[in-house]
């Protein structure tokens, strides 16, 4: 291997680059407003959560308690007739419809600790499950303080200090603008390798390439650095700019450090997508083969819902993949300001995992070429 | 109608057409003479191709006018009046057939989409397949036929339906001469049967043209000349037209040609390349079959074939670009060893398409080129000084190839390939398609390699004046090696006038040997029915015709079927997602990890933590030593909560004094943190009634009321009945959507959407029929989900099945529709690809309610949620699933689907261009 051939191949990938306009927008799209538009998609903690309330009581108490919810946690409440309440939900009008019972106060201000029912959209995945916790805290407070009014309350004696830390308000902005630049940056580098090299293999210049003295492991070198070059600086330059300056997301840790591990990172996506790229024999094939990685390795890498949440085994098994692992250095890194001495368990998984990869795709590029006729 | 008006089938006024910058066409005037067999000639790139594509009606018209068949082409609706009388074949071996689909199915996609019922085509099918000798090969691929059976058979997708105007653009280059004879022959047999079709040709053998009736010769955009071919030599000066074609150039161009001049070898050498025995095998085909020949140092050695007759493949084998099956190939002596790089460094090769990169300049190429051979970084300038000048690239130096003319990129190439001053050329058709002035130049290029610098050249050709300036030759056809001589010899040794001859005697020589079915000429006078005109009587309808867009429809799905792989990948793929996302991802966030600065270290303080340890949602970490350790292990990620329990905590707890539990929770991932502070929370109020009951003191801590929570719809809080609703149309947006964009594109790559071009063929028809067969693809895909989701994951539909059904119908129509939408956009697969990536993934997983409804979405996001029709099919897979519901209560979510899918549809049909622009 001579690096110098390495060197060219790669300038040679840049010039291809540059001279297609279409991919290059999208690079750029996806990178600035795509990232944008997800990180401002997700809302705050919970966000205009729509909620009814039937209200039996009608009491000043249960008015008390429909005032309580406004926005933007809650949309403003409706309040509706409990023969309505069923069809509203079947329908997906309210996430929560909350039944205050007939003699509400009376019971409450007695002492005979009545029952609210609260009616739950269990299909709303995450608001429903942040959501029911807020109604049920709220409701909370305006009974304990309606009735303080009346008779003295033991307040508990054992207060719950809750701090979050790394992202104290829990903005969900800011999580999501990293993700997205994650998601891309494995998006991108699949695409720019595997479906390069399918589209060099339909218009016969591999074969032009095979001729020179060249090995197919500087072809293949020649990709992986060029195409990881270019996703790199495109990452580096969105998460300064659009995630640090448009969108204000305060970036902890060592920028220098995260770039290194997105490195490593690339290193092991573009592996792949030369690894991708050798197996499917069209770009229709390819495409497919794109949609049935990209998605397990997004939804199950843990920067949409917690690793925690998956079964066991998907966890472990999710460990060689080197989303999870990036998505894992990212957080470190950039949230919770983790140095080297912390995240250098990821940087060698993804080491490891990219020269897997790496070996692997070249044993295949290898084979695809001598069969290339 | 005037007299000169009846005899004038096509007729072009101003014509110019450009491509970006360049100019391809420049103001063209001409009449086409009906009824005759008309030729253009002229080299690749002077604007035939261009020119055919615009009479056709394929291309759009930039200036001027055009009229065929009596009506102007400009308009749309002459355009669709005279598309069923015009046929037209473009460049390029079976560029417009379907390499999948068998000559058969070839044939009855075209004659369906002329409307012809299923006796005429069986009729028409048997009579063209007769008369072109295919009729023994209806069930093979096109992709697997010969190149002469492959002009054969698109010659006979033209004739399906009996046109007027019948256009061929280079039929027969890169055929062999046997199937070329055979084809002139086949056009004269049909000509004489349907004497009123004018037949519009272009091609690059000026021996053919002398056979034509009228000629119309091009250079750079612009019409040299026109007339008869005795005229054409009568203007031009010479014996033959390609002497008369280059007395026709304008002087500039023809100042530099020097007729080729070698001068004869000095003697034979030492051998530079030796094969021996040489075969290669694909599968049970054998490509290459014993071939055994050797070449001198300093010769010039040609070798003659057809396409696909093995010369690549051979060539291939000698320089170690295949290994092959068996026998053995030598370079200078040595075996070739496809891991020896330094033979490379000795050898250039110049492979048959033209491979250079296109996106970088000239220079650029060269000296990429010039680094990989390892030519030494100062002499590079130098060297690249030198072949430029050789090979007259020095004014082209900083210009992109693809905006060269053909003749100067085979240049570059020759130019590229002897960059590192290599011993031996290896040179595969370099060239097709370069002009006569431009031929000789490359070969004045040749012959001073080969003489002064003694360098090897191995050249392969199809055409025969090339053969004849080789030493020595060698003719090939079906992997097999004819004959060896030089050309005087092998055209003595047969006897005949012309090395054509000999060619074409050796290779009906072997064709009688092979099979003689063949050969003998089919008795089929007209290819052509009896009944011409019972096209348009059939209730032909021209807007939108159903038989038209179900043989588009047809036709995808035999192509599907054909590409088991993507079937495969489609429907298995679909329920590996399905299986992998369902189980992947649950709702119950368990064992979370957490630790514990406990200060106090009391039994109470214990008790706290076994509150929290004991529960399924927290799983305890080892304790925390101090401050530093709960900072570095939050800071790893390790810890999801810290808790410090303050020193005195159990003292005073018990004296009643507040205390305070500090909790730190990781908020790097605010939905977990969020879990883990409503789990928290509950656990400490858990604990603190516990404990008031405990003591004695419940009745005071007793809360003035509770709240009781109901999990509609799920009440048990089970993960899978929440995801699987959720996956489906997630799944069915992804494969679907990225099905149908590649489906267009493809063909726009591959070039076979000309067939749309110049068929009646309206966008909606084309669209419509593509989409059908993935609709149906997705439809089977969804009711494999949904199988799966009853037997594997135990959730079944609560609803109304009918109501889903119809719901995943029109989501799979708006999904495959914004395919089409976006394949209208798009020129390249791999933009295709990406940018269906880009827009389905994201919106479908993100913005369409599955993890947060799109009511508390925000922006743009919120937006594009609100129209994305995942965003409803999602809410009908939930009430049906879920929520026990039909078609009644879901009203509001199949009206946005019910518009989507005719509106997508519609924005494809209107841009999608029905001429290429």
């Amino acid at each position: 291997m001579r690096a110098a051939h390495v060197l060219h191949l790669g300038i040679k990938e840049f010039r291809s680059l540059w001279r297609d306009p279409v991919m290059l927008f999208l690079i750029a799209y996806v990178f600035t407003f795509s990232v944008y538009t997800r990180a401002t998609a997700m809302p705050e903690t919970l966000n205009k959560a729509p909620i009814a309330i039937v209200d039996e009581d009608r009491s000043p108490l249960s008015l008390r308690i429909i005032g309580a919810f406004y926005p933007p946690y809650f949309m403003p409440p409706r309040v509706i007739h409990q023969a309505e309440m069923d069809a509203r939900m079947d329908a997906g009008l309210d996430t929560f419809a909350l039944d205050i019972p007939p003699d509400f106060q009376r019971d409450v201000l007695a002492g005979r600790t009545p029952t609210i029912q609260l009616n739950v959209d269990a299909t709303r995945m995450s608001q429903a499950f942040t959501g029911s916790g807020y109604v049920q805290h709220i409701v909370d407070d305006e009974v304990r303080a309606f009735v303080t009014r009346y008779r003295a309350v033991t307040e508990p004696r054992v207060g719950l200090a809750l701090r979050a830390r790394f992202n104290p308000e829990l903005n969900k902005s800011w999580f999501a603008a990293i993700m997205a630049i994650i998601s891309e940056v494995t998006m991108l580098s699949i695409v720019l390798t595997g479906a390069a090299l399918i589209r060099e293999r339909e218009h016969g210049t591999v074969e032009h390439l095979l001729v020179m003295p060249v090995t197919p492991l500087e072809i293949m070198l020649g990709k992986v650095w060029s195409m990881g070059l270019v996703v790199l600086v495109a990452a580096t330059l969105s998460l300064v700019f659009v995630v640090g300056e448009w969108l204000q997301v305060p970036l902890q840790g060592s920028l220098a450090l995260f770039v290194a591990g997105s490195a490593v990172h690339l290193f092991a996506t573009t592996s792949m997508g030369i690894f991708l790229g050798t197996i499917a024999r069209s770009m229709p094939q390819f495409g497919l083969l794109l949609m049935l990685v990209l998605l397990p390795l997004q939804m199950l890498s843990g920067a949409t819902t917690p690793r925690e949440s998956m079964p066991e085994i998907v966890q472990v098994l999710m460990l060689a993949a080197p989303n999870t692992q990036f998505v894992m250095l990212a957080q470190g890194i950039l949230y919770r300001g983790a140095g080297f001495g912390i995240v250098w368990p990821q940087f060698l998984a993804l080491a490891g995992i990219g020269t897997v990869l790496f070996t692997l795709a070249l044993a295949r590029f290898r084979r695809s070429l001598a069969t290339l006729a | 109608m005037t007299d000169a008006a009846r005899a004038t089938v096509a007729r072009l006024a101003g014509i110019g057409l450009d491509y970006g910058r360049v100019r391809a066409l420049d103001d063209i005037e001409l009449a086409v003479p009906a009824g005759q067999l008309v030729g253009l000639i002229g080299p690749d790139g002077v604007g035939k191709s261009s020119l055919l594509a615009l009479i056709a009606g394929a291309r759009k018209i930039q200036r001027g006018r055009i009229e065929v068949l009596g009506g102007d082409l400009a308009s749309a609706r002459h355009r669709r009046a005279v598309c069923p009388r015009i046929a037209y074949m473009p460049q390029g071996l079976g560029k417009n057939l379907y390499p999948t689909l068998s000559v058969q199915e070839n044939l009855d996609f075209f004659a369906r989409l002329f409307g012809h019922d299923g006796g005429e085509r069986v009729r028409r099918i048997e009579a063209l397949t007769r008369a072109t000798g295919l009729f023994p090969f209806l069930g093979r691929p096109a992709g697997k036929l010969s190149g002469g059976m492959k002009q054969k058979l698109g010659l006979c997708c033209a004739l399906i339906h009996d046109p007027d105007l019948l256009i061929l653009d280079e039929p027969t280059t890169g055929v062999d001469p046997l199937s070329r004879r055979q084809f002139w022959e086949l056009i004269g047999r049909v000509r004489a049967g349907r004497p009123g079709m004018s037949v519009l040709v272009a091609t690059a053998y000026m021996e053919e043209a002398e056979r034509f009736d009228w000629l119309v010769a091009m250079d750079a955009g612009r019409i040299l000349a026109r007339g008869t071919p005795r005229e054409l030599r009568a203007q031009g000066g010479g014996d033959s037209l390609e002497a008369a074609f280059i007395g026709l150039l304008p002087e500039q161009r023809r100042r530099d040609h020097r007729p080729v001049a070698i001068p004869p070898r000095a003697g034979d050498g030492a051998i530079a390349i030796e094969a021996r025995d040489l075969t290669m095998k694909v599968g049970d085909f054998t490509a290459v079959d014993r071939v055994s020949f050797r070449i001198h140092a300093g010769e010039i050695f040609g070798f003659i074939g057809s396409n696909g007759c093995g010369k690549t493949t051979t060539m291939k084998m000698l320089t170690g670009l295949l290994p092959p099956s068996a026998g053995e190939a030598r370079l200078f002596g040595q075996p070739v060893d496809p891991h020896d790089l330094a033979t490379r460094h000795r050898v250039g090769y110049m492979s048959q398409s033209f491979s250079l990169y296109t996106e970088l300049s000239v220079r650029q190429n060269l000296e990429l080129h010039a680094r990989l051979f390892e030519v030494a970084a100062a002499e590079i300038p130098a060297r690249v000084q030198e072949v430029a000048a050789r090979f007259g690239l020095a004014d082209a130096l900083d210009k992109l190839p693809g905006a060269l003319p053909l003749g100067v990129r085979q240049r570059l190439s020759l130019a590229v390939a002897m960059i590192h001053r290599p011993e031996m050329l290896i040179l595969d058709e370099p060239t097709s398609g370069v002009d006569p002035v431009a031929r000789d130049a490359f070969w004045n290029a040749l012959g001073e390699l080969s003489r002064r610098d003694g360098v090897t050249i191995f050249i392969s050709t199809h055409f025969m004046n090339e053969a004849e300036r080789c030493d020595r030759i060698s003719l090939m056809h079906a992997g097999q090696v004819l004959a060896v001589g030089t050309p005087a010899e092998l055209t003595r040794q047969r006897g005949v006038a012309t090395l054509e001859d000999a060619f074409i005697a050796h290779l009906e020589e072997a064709a009688a040997t092979a099979d003689g079915a063949s050969a003998d000429p089919p008795a089929v006078t007209a290819a052509s029915g009896p009944e011409p005109g019972a096209v348009a009587a059939g209730g032909w309808r021209r807007r939108f015709d159903p038989r038209r867009m179900a043989s588009y429809a047809r036709r995808e799905a035999l192509e599907l079927m054909r590409d088991p792989i993507r079937l495969t990948l489609a429907l298995v793929g679909n329920a590996l997602l399905m299986l992998v996302m369902g189980y992947g991802i649950t709702l119950d966030v368990e064992d979370l990890s957490f630790a514990v600065l406990d200060h106090d270290q009391t039994t109470v303080s214990r008790d706290y933590v076994l509150n929290l340890a004991g529960s399924r949602y927290f799983r305890e970490q080892p304790p925390l030593a101090d401050y530093d350790e709960l900072d570095r292990r939050m800071r790893a990620g390790t810890l999801g909560l810290a808790l410090e329990i303050p020193a005195g905590f159990a003292r005073d707890l018990d004296r009643g004094r507040p205390v305070e539990i500090g909790a730190w929770i990781d908020g790097a991932m605010p939905t977990r943190a969020e879990t883990i502070r409503s789990y928290v929370q509950g656990m400490h109020a858990h604990w603190l009634a516990a404990k008031a009951r405990a003591t004695g003191r419940g009745a005071a801590l007793a809360p003035p009321a509770t709240v009781e929570v109901r999990f509609r719809y799920n009440p048990d809080v089970k993960s899978l009945v929440a995801m699987v609703p959720a996956v489906i149309p997630l799944l069915l947006m992804l494969i679907p959507a990225m099905l149908a964009t590649l489906a267009v594109v493809r063909e726009k790559e591959l070039g076979s959407i000309t067939n749309f071009y110049v068929t009646p063929t309206t966008p909606l028809e084309f669209l419509l029929g593509k989409q059908a067969p993935y609709i149906a693809l997705s439809m089977l895909s969804f009711l494999l989900l949904a199988a799966m989701a009853v037997t594997v994951f135990g959730v079944p539909v609560s609803g109304s099945f009918a109501a889903l059904f119809c719901g995943a119908l029109l989501y799979v129509g708006a999904a495959t529709a914004l395919g089409l939408l976006i394949s209208v956009f798009m020129r390249s697969q791999i933009a295709a690809l990406f940018a269906t990536a880009v827009l389905t993934l994201l919106p479908a997983a993100e913005y369409s309610g599955m993890i947060e409804p799109v009511s508390a979405l925000e922006g743009p996001g919120r937006v594009l949620g609100q129209i994305y029709p995942t965003t409803h099919f999602l809410v009908i897979a939930r009430g049906t699933y879920s929520k026990a519901l039909g078609f009644g209560d879901l009203g509001g979510a199949f009206l946005p689907l019910l518009l989507a899918v005719p509106i997508l549809i519609a924005l494809a049909a209107l841009l999608l261009k029905k001429q290429e622009t």
